[in-house]
């Protein structure tokens, strides 16, 4: 932690001009000369800005992809440093080695930065109360701060921040600044309102496809149109032709026109006469499925756990349970369609533009144009969502080359139909579960599944609780790409496990609730080998959403789900209600209890929690990519259908397990558990056990 | 190319553009009205809705020589300091995740509100179904038309 290191290797103090005080975090203990008076006045790469004209600017140092982090990271500082937060300035930080992992990923920046920023808020409120107790000739023990001033009650003296800052600025960083005490927190734990809140509703330029500069060009690129197809002749005489169509130029495996304007961009990239040669196979969904259940049919997996012995419990078993999920392949489709600027000139390079992962993306623009990293300048804007599609480095890579190529700075816009054809997928999956029962228990649980690219992996709760446990996962070589996906790994896997579940529950005639708990208990009680969860922390979640959900009462009408998820280091539990409306299933209300640790900002928290609980629902009922000979079917969102208005809940009511721990993970961890109390509250309602995914088509 | 009149949040402008151009483009590359914002070009995802004379419509399948003089409001023409009362139900709500669809959304908020008043859930519903929020801000956006509209 990063407390425990020595201070003057890792925070920096310096005067900004015309006096203030500019305090840099450094993880990576840069040479000393690195942190120069004049360099790092002019280097934006600090946490705090306090200037001598009293403003107070915050950095947040990680991507803001809708996750909240502009608002809850600064917030942190803010907390410790005793601002008034109305007062103080927001920006997003550009790329900066002293600003450690600058990604948005894993739901990591929160629970990854909670002691950084504290330390950070708190070494500067210690040393601008050292300079207030100076200037009075008083103990610093008798001074207090508020709202961005340095008080002594005594003598009734105050100094606001910015008049102390100069000072402050001259004296040594403490070397284990005080911490607040937690009860003493006054702005963490609140709700406050989004950093760009008023940018937003007044459609102000905030987003990477509203960049604009000097001389830049607008360019659209003609990609593949199939996975396994290469580009071969190109003849572009119609494109220039196009008025406002300046340039063409040839990358890799794309063609990309240079225009004056984003349509005439498109006019061009659309009037390319392409031949695009199948190199490799093209493939197709149906395919994909089929060889799967090839796959799990052989008993050839190597298990990644294998508890007791699964074989001999299914022989010995009453009832033995046997059967098949189908997960189809998901696009990201954020709202934002992709986009980057990039301006290669005279051996630098200036990246701006949305991506989760700014350092891969400087790093990977180095390799290829043979540039060092430090003539490569690369920020981000707030991004109109991720979902871990800007995990990827593509489009920022691929502007860089369309640049450097063209010999001129250059916005590269993706339409819908690129983003959906050049996606790097949520992959195909199917699972194979089979348990072995007795009359009143569970013995054995063994699970197999095989999904697209590297293969799948991972365990529920059921493992470490039972005797007899067995799970298995291989992979499916593929043209097609695969990549990251809101709650990797879990999102599918939890579908799966506690769909699952209640089919055991089901089968053993026992209440959902009750027999998770009962599980739990032996998990806690008689750890059968490892477990990588908390079993008194995942109870916590399920008593306090069966209170909320008031779980064993029967309403009329009603057919309820449960599930329950842990992922990102955060427990879930989730009640589904659904009622049959004209004879259709019709989700009324969702419960949720999240046990995440302490909670940052309220308001940002229930929004994030909220809108997992609609993107889960979103996917487990609408859209899916098909590919048809490499070409995803679903071009746009006519065919590639997402949730809206009249089809969400009435009411999700989210409620936050007390808690005075570290943070834990946020923007994923209520996603997984949706699918399957969906699936589970349906079954419920209709007898149906749906176990493909999507569903609405099936319930039509 | 013949240039084009348009009448744009109150003020008339000419451009020089395509015919075929739709008026989305129009206002993000030519006029540097960025806030309508480009979604999926096909009237499916509502993030381009302007006001054609009070009506929400979708810009991006709007082609600019259909529009001749009748009134385009924009996000950025809505009100003169971000106070018309459906921005301020979204300030108030604390709406936005990552904010991009959301203009589109206030834009078919406010055009409902201008034709009634005083919607119920289903008409609210209906008229906002047109617009897609990826994030799943839906519930907030909903309670913020009510508020919206208690407040007109």
């Amino acid at each position: 932690m990063a407390t425990t290191q020595s201070r003057r290797n890792f925070l920096k103090v310096s005067a900004l001009a015309g006096g203030g005080m500019l305090i840099s975090f450094n993880l990576l203990n840069l040479p000393a000369e690195a942190h120069a008076l004049e360099e790092i006045l002019f280097t934006p790469n600090a946490y705090i800005k306090i200037a001598a004209d009293g403003s107070i600017v915050l950095l947040a140092p990680n991507p803001e992809i809708g996750q909240g982090v502009k608002t809850s990271l600064p917030m942190i500082v803010a907390e410790e440093l005793g601002v008034d937060w109305k007062k103080i300035k927001v920006e997003l930080a550009p790329l900066d080695s002293r600003m450690g992992r600058q990604t948005a990923g894993g739901s990591g920046s929160v629970r990854g930065r909670f002691n950084e920023l504290r330390t950070v808020g708190a070494t500067a409120r210690e040393m601008l109360t050292t300079a207030a107790a100076q200037s009075w000739n008083v103990p610093v023990t008798e001074c207090t701060v508020e709202n961005g001033e340095v008080i002594h009650k005594a003598s009734g003296r105050k100094l606001s921040f910015a008049a102390l800052a100069s000072a402050a600025a001259k004296l040594e960083v403490p070397a284990k600044p005080t911490l607040k005490d937690p009860k003493e927190f006054k702005l963490i734990g609140t709700r406050v309102q989004d950093v760009d809140a008023h940018k937003i509703v007044t459609g102000q330029p905030l987003f990477g496809i509203d960049t604009r500069r000097e001389g830049m060009l607008f360019a659209m690129v003609s990609r593949p149109p199939a996975y396994g197809k290469t580009l071969g002749e190109v003849n572009d005489a119609a494109a220039l032709k196009v008025e406002g169509v300046k340039k063409v130029v040839k990358i890799k495996n794309a063609v990309a026109v240079l225009a004056t304007s984003t349509w005439a961009a498109k006019k061009g990239r659309d009037a390319l006469v392409i031949q695009w040669n199948a190199s490799e196979k093209l493939e197709n969904s149906a395919e994909h499925f089929a060889t799967f259940k090839t796959m799990l049919d052989k008993p050839t997996a190597t298990p990644h756990r294998n508890d007791g012995d699964v074989d001999a419990a299914k022989q010995g078993a009453a009832k033995n349970l046997d059967v098949t999920y189908e997960i189809p392949t998901l696009s990201h489709g954020q709202m934002e369609p992709l986009n980057f600027f990039a301006n290669v000139k005279d051996g630098k390079v200036e990246l701006f533009g949305p991506t989760q992962v700014p350092g891969a993306v400087r790093s990977e623009v180095s390799k290829l144009l043979g540039i060092a990293e430090e003539h490569i300048t690369i920020s981000s804007p707030r991004q109109g969502g991720g979902f871990g599609r800007k995990l990827m480095t593509d489009n920022g890579v691929e502007a860089a080359l369309i640049s450097a190529a063209a010999q001129a700075p250059v916005q590269v816009q993706w339409t819908r139909e690129d983003d959906m054809q050049n996606d790097f997928y949520r992959p195909a999956e199917m699972w194979r579960y089979r348990a072995a029962l007795s009359a009143t228990d569970l013995l054995a649980w063994h699970q197999s599944g095989v999904g697209i690219g590297r293969g799948v992996r991972g365990d529920s709760y059921v493992a470490g609780a039972i005797a007899n446990y067995r799970a298995e996962g291989q992979g499916l070589t593929s043209n097609t790409p695969t990549g990251w996906w809101r709650a990797p790994g879990a999102n599918t896997l939890a579908f799966v496990a506690e769909s699952f579940m209640d089919e055991v529950c089901v089968a053993l005639k026992k209440d959902p609730v009750a027999f998770r708990l009962e599980l739990l208990k032996k998990a806690k009680e008689q750890t059968v080998g490892k477990i990588n969860y908390d079993p008194e922390k995942y109870k916590s979640v399920i008593d306090l959403v069966a209170k909320m959900s008031k779980w064993g009462t029967k309403k009329p009408g009603v057919f309820r789900g449960f599930s329950t998820w842990f992922s990102f280091g955060s427990y879930v539990a989730q009640v589904v209600d659904v009622q049959m409306v004209d004879g259709q299933p019709k989700i009324s209300n969702v419960y949720c209890a999240v046990n995440c640790g302490r909670v940052i900002n309220l308001s940002g928290a229930e929004n994030q929690v909220q809108g997992s609980i609609v993107d889960g629902i979103c996917h487990a009922m609408f859209p899916k990519v098909t590919f048809v000979n490499g070409a995803v079917a679903e071009t746009n969102f006519h065919t590639y259908k997402f949730l809206r208005m009249k089809d969400v809940p009435s009411d999700i009511e989210v409620q936050f397990v007390q808690s005075d721990e570290a943070p834990t993970g946020l923007g994923e961890p209520g996603l997984p558990p949706v699918a399957p109390a969906l699936a589970n509250a349906l079954f419920a309602a209709t007898g149906k056990r749906l176990r493909k995914l999507p569903f609405a088509e099936q319930l039509a | 190319m013949p240039a084009i009149t348009l009448n744009v949040n109150g003020k008339t402008v000419s451009v020089d553009v395509d015919p075929a151009t739709p008026v989305l483009w129009v206002l993000r590359d030519h006029l540097h009205l960025v806030g309508t914002k480009y979604g999926c070009g096909v009237a499916q995802c509502g993030a381009c809705t302007i006001m054609l004379d009070n009506v929400a419509m979708r810009s991006c399948m709007l082609l600019v020589s259909a529009v001749a003089k009748r009134a385009i409001t924009t996000i950025e023409g809505l009100s003169e300091n971000g106070d018309h009362p459906v921005q301020k139900a979204w300030l108030e709500l604390d709406v936005a995740q990552c904010g991009y669809c959301q203009t589109g959304q206030i834009m078919t908020a406010a055009a409902l509100l201008k034709s009634n008043p005083n919607p119920t859930d289903a008409q609210i519903e209906a008229s906002m179904s047109g617009n897609i929020c990826r994030c799943g801000t839906y519930l907030r956006i909903k309670e913020a038309v009510k508020t919206a509209a208690k407040q007109n």
